[in-house]
């Protein structure tokens, strides 16, 4: 039988071997020895794989200890009819969850579109202008709010002011973040409004306790002031009440989990933003918007990018650099499924649902606490809070008990399908004529998604083609090859991704009973036991929902330790110039002061300037950060070198663990010298893309770093509100995104310790054959001494670009015509593209697309050589549309040139992986300078 | 009209009386590539050297305007903010940033000396 290991690495034996003499080495083994450092190899002794089914059924044996009952909790997360055309055809179709970030517009348009959809339905319900294309969760977009509010403010003060009834797990969010960038919450009730010296206020609506109210008087009160509103309002809701927009709001937060996304004990889910005009260049996070493509023809791309981190680094106001796009998607396609009337019907049956609820625990003769609400009663039960709670648990559902004499249920679209009977016996009250809700004054009368797309697709029919039709206008991992270097497109293996539905791992509340969750339980300390020992640390959280979380929690993680001990001053954060843009950015929001350390001619970090810069800030020194391997793909055999130069001066080491696939196996962090990482688990551990997020990003750390980090509410758990989560949090949940922490737990399980150690190999050997294979066409910009890259090579496309005039931007665009999705492009350096070809590819493919590289640099020199004009030939031009070669041809050269440049159909296997772009080359700078980021009216698309 | 100088954060200033106009070099508004955004000071504020008096984007990249003497300003360029592509087509004449009154000297280099250093 023949192991997963041997399905997910693509090369085989003979394949390897061929590759090997190219390289002149005689097995894997050998290539290590000689490309990795000797002083760092580790061993992690780990166990043996398991078969898929076996991990399945070790899988089904965890989800059955889970104990899922009726969710009447609430807080911000919500039962939810997932429709099974989006649950089949989005979550559980790979043309959506393996595509990239849609930085290559022209073979995005799909997931463009649907994000379109999805600002456009979230701006229209909250009733602002523009909202951006989603954020991690709920929590995590209030904190981003309120920093949104503080640059955009012209108020002087540094005082937030909080809403005493917001959700809890907000209010502790609030709490570690700002502590860390010197800004002083102060907490409000609507009687007690002093907003002198505040730049922004949070109002939850409706309120934590269900209470639908007015927020105009925190509004007003803040604007007085010169600062700006923040709302962070229940989506669902907003169909039925009046928006943010419409009281004053600047800004609206939330998330977008009961538009159909399962609760998964946690996430992934997409929190939203929306903002009125004026601060859209302030906006967190990534943005789509409309442009026009080579024809003339509305075009959809990532728009105002220089907004972002990876642009900014230390000059950014926000470390975001992920969205939730696969569940942006599955939420704007609700809402494409029901359109506006569906979303008020959904909204209205829930509510007179909760109606019934309030009615019959009146006639029970229980207190309401509030008379307005939407979906959530609270009600009081003096001393009887917990025996409520109990015997409603007993009987198969769960409320809130904020405290010892109150009870708070909360009704969603699951309650409002079967009924409240079963709720109602969990009380032990009858059922009885419903109440009011909440008053007509507060009631909504403006109309949202009034775009016809909003109104199209309301069969599942229609509904169906509307997505495939997107779907097939995008390239993923379905098509062919993502070489995209540093991101690690490798396969996402459908056992991984088997688990991630099931309705024990999908059905449970972030705030359920912990002892309901036994399964979901071990299954993250099992997969936190071993991402340990695969690392060398001794603790690890994966709660942190994104790579930049990660990030934060470790370094916030190291200011913590610093002022333990009385190091205050300990705030410099040493980065080289070669590191990522969100390093700088995540120390920034850490409270770290940044200087940049610089890289040598190969790359590596340059040790006289370290050196100097450490002994020049001995007292300051807070920490390092580095990659490792380098984001110049190279291992620095200087590594333990850079961590005891940083230890002896008394700072800590951050080692960036992006590139840890290099790794995995042969060597550890903690044993190089770092006391902190996180993990991408969306690239090492085999969580897909999602076409731009969800991503997880743990973070590991050693002993004496583990009291600072995010912490498991059963270790440390802190009492909000009478919410139990764990102290020092980085996102809404307690465990972050844990739907989605089955895939890395099988692949893990799937490969053991000898499918790993080959995995990092095989990637190894791969981008060593293209490096080999395409040095003598493009140099190579950095190799070790060995004259060996680590897992991916960076081509430099300059002196190209000097000679003929071609672009690494022509050289990207030209590869969508070959069937190719670009390599990372101009990072870290510009004018380069960086290749990344992973260990899942076969040699057949990684020999396409080393043949269309070289292909496409003859077409260059052609070029240069006069053969085409510098302004009329098939690189410049590129990519080639279908309608386009359809049409009156002018160019000088053949149509079969442009569209089947490796060959016509039926030629060889470039016809199979033929790829149509569904628009020609985007223009940037027209979307950038004309910015719409709504669905464009259907005119617009009219020839 | 006198003659420009410019300086190594690669504007020009361009002195007619107390009042100098400043913009950013040909060399410059060439790295950033299409500018598509101008982010301009108030008209009357302070300013120490070095201090960032705005931004310019582009499609890749943000470039800062630096104060090159500490002063305030006098005059900004509307017709930029409404349309950044000035910048790139008229960068030392339509594509002026700002008017300031330095309280200081700025440092300056001459236009050999500038182009010495882009060469």
């Amino acid at each position: 039988m023949r192991s997963f290991a041997s399905r997910h690495i693509g090369t085989d034996g003979a394949a390897q071997s061929a590759m090997l003499s190219q390289l002149g080495y005689g097995s894997l083994a050998e290539l290590m020895d000689a490309v990795l450092p000797k002083g760092i190899r580790a061993e992690t002794p780990f166990g043996e794989p398991v078969s898929e089914a076996a991990a399945l059924a070790e899988l089904r044996g965890m989800a059955d200890t889970n104990t899922v009952r009726r969710s009447a909790i609430g807080l911000g997360y919500h039962g939810t009819v997932t429709p099974a055309p989006i649950k089949r055809n989005i979550l559980e179709n790979p043309s959506w969850y393996t595509a990239y970030t849609p930085y290559q517009p022209e073979i995005s348009q799909g997931r463009l579109e649907a994000l379109i959809n999805f600002q456009t339905m979230i701006a229209e319900l909250a009733g602002l202008d523009i909202a951006n294309a989603s954020m991690l969760d709920e929590s995590t977009a209030v904190v981003e709010g309120m920093l949104l509010a503080r640059r955009a403010s012209k108020a002087k003060g540094n005082v937030f002011l909080v809403d005493k009834d917001a959700l809890p797990q907000t209010k502790a969010l609030l709490e570690h973040r700002a502590a860390a960038v010197g800004i002083e919450l102060r907490e409000f009730t609507f009687d007690t409004i002093d907003a002198e010296g505040a730049f922004g206020a949070l109002v939850q609506y409706p309120a934590s306790c269900g209470l639908v109210r007015d927020p105009s008087p925190v509004i007003d009160a803040i604007h007085a002031v010169g600062g700006l509103a923040v709302v962070a309002a229940d989506l669902l809701a907003l169909s039925l009440v009046k928006s943010p927009g419409e009281f004053g709001a600047d800004i609206a937060v939330g998330s977008s989990q009961r538009f159909g996304v399962p609760m998964g004990f946690g996430g992934p889910h997409a929190g939203f933003m929306a903002t009125r005009k004026g601060i859209e260049r302030q906006l967190p996070g990534r943005l789509v918007g409309v442009s026009k493509d080579s024809h003339g023809m509305p075009a959809y791309r990532l728009t105002l990018q220089t907004r972002e981190q990876h642009i900014r680094r230390e000059r950014a106001t926000s470390n975001i650099c992920t969205a939730q796009v696969l569940l942006a998607v599955m939420a704007s396609m609700y809402a494409v499924y029901h359109g506006p009337e569906g979303i008020r019907e959904i909204a209205r049956a829930v509510h007179e649902s909760a109606r019934e609820v309030a009615g019959a625990l009146k006639s029970a003769g229980y207190e309401l606490a509030t008379e307005s609400f939407f979906d959530t009663v609270r009600f009081s039960a003096p001393g009887r809070a917990q025996e409520i709670a109990d015997t409603a648990r007993e009987r198969g559902v769960l409320v809130h008990t904020p405290d010892a004499d109150t009870v708070q249920v909360a009704v969603d679209e699951e309650w409002a399908e079967t009924g409240v009977a079963d709720l109602l016996a969990a009380l032990g009250i009858e059922a009885a004529e419903a109440t009011a809700g909440f008053g007509t004054e507060l009631a909504r009368t403006s109309e949202f998604m009034t775009h016809e797309v909003f109104s199209s697709f309301h069969s599942e029919t229609a509904l169906m083609r509307y997505m495939r039709r997107l779907s097939d206008k995008d390239y993923a991992l379905d098509r062919g090859m993502i070489p995209l270097g540093s991101c690690t497109m490798k396969l996402n293996a459908a056992a991984e991704m088997e688990a991630i539905t099931w309705p024990e791992f999908a059905g449970l509340h972030p705030f359920a009973p912990l002892s309901d969750a036994n399964g979901s339980l071990e299954l993250i300390d099992q997969l936190s036991d071993w991402l340990a020992k695969l690392t060398g640390y001794d603790i690890v959280s994966l709660q942190p929902n994104a790579g930049s979380q990660g990030e934060l929690a470790g370094l916030l993680a190291i200011r913590g330790y610093h002022q333990s001990r009385g190091d205050e001053h300990r705030d410099l954060c040493l980065i080289p110039a070669s590191a990522h843009g969100t390093n700088a950015a995540s120390a920034v929001l850490a409270g770290l002061r940044v200087l940049v350390v610089a890289t040598d001619a190969l790359g590596n970090v340059d040790m006289d300037d370290l050196h100097a810069k450490i002994e020049s800030n001995r007292d300051s020194l807070a920490a390092l950060m580095v990659t490792y391997p380098s984001t110049h793909g190279v291992y620095e055999e200087t590594i333990r070198e850079v961590c005891d130069a940083v230890h002896e001066a008394g700072g800590q080491v951050y080692i960036d663990g992006a590139n840890l696939n290099a790794l995995l196996g042969h060597a550890t962090f903690g044993d190089m010298g770092g006391d902190v990482s996180h993990l991408n688990l969306h690239k090492t551990f085999c969580i897909p893309h999602g076409g731009g997020g969800p991503g997880v990003g743990p973070v590991a750390a050693k002993q004496h770093l583990a009291e600072f980090l995010p912490r498991d509410p059963r270790e440390a758990p802190l009492e909000v509100d009478g919410l139990t989560i764990g102290a020092q949090p980085v996102s809404a949940a307690p465990f972050g995104s844990a739907s989605i922490l089955p895939i890395s737990w099988a692949y893990v399980r799937m490969m053991g310790e000898s499918g790993l150690v080959e995995a990092t190999a095989a990637a190894v050997l791969a981008a060593n054959y293209v490096a080999s294979r395409l040095k003598d066409h493009f140099p190579l910009l950095y190799a070790g001494e060995n004259g060996l890259v680590a897992h991916e090579c960076i081509l430099d496309l300059r002196p190209l670009t000097e000679a003929t005039g071609v672009t690494n931007d022509d050289v990207a665009k030209r590869l969508v015509d070959y069937g190719f999705h670009a390599p990372t492009m101009s990072f870290p350096v510009a004018g380069t593209l960086m290749v990344e070809p992973t260990e899942s590819e076969d040699l057949t493919e990684i020999d396409r697309f080393i043949d269309a590289m070289i292909a496409i640099k003859e077409e260059a020199d052609a070029v240069a050589a006069g053969t085409w004009p510098a302004d009329d030939n098939p690189l410049v031009n590129a990519p080639h549309t279908s309608e386009e070669i359809v049409g009156e041809w002018t160019h000088p050269y053949d149509r079969t040139v442009a569209v089947f440049p490796a060959g016509g159909v039926g030629a060889n296997r470039q016809s199979q992986a033929k790829y149509w772009p569904p628009v020609g080359r985007v223009d940037n700078a027209y979307g950038d300078r004309n910015l719409v980021c709504a669905c464009p009216p259907p005119e617009a698309f009219e020839v | 009209m006198t003659e420009m100088q410019y300086t190594k954060d690669h504007e020009w200033i361009r002195a007619e009386g107390d009042i100098a106009t400043v913009g950013i070099t040909d060399f410059a508004q060439n790295s950033l590539g299409d500018v598509v955004y101008v982010d301009l000071p108030e008209v009357d504020q302070e300013f120490t050297a070095g201090e960032s008096l705005g931004e310019i984007e582009s499609t890749k990249s943000v470039g800062e305007l630096f104060a090159p003497a500490a002063g305030t300003v006098v005059e900004v360029n509307d017709a930029v903010a409404d349309d950044p592509t000035l910048v790139n087509s008229d960068p030392t004449g339509a594509g002026w940033l700002v008017k300031v009154r330095f309280s200081e000297q700025p440092e300056v280099l001459s236009a050999d000396e500038y182009a010495e250093l882009t060469k």
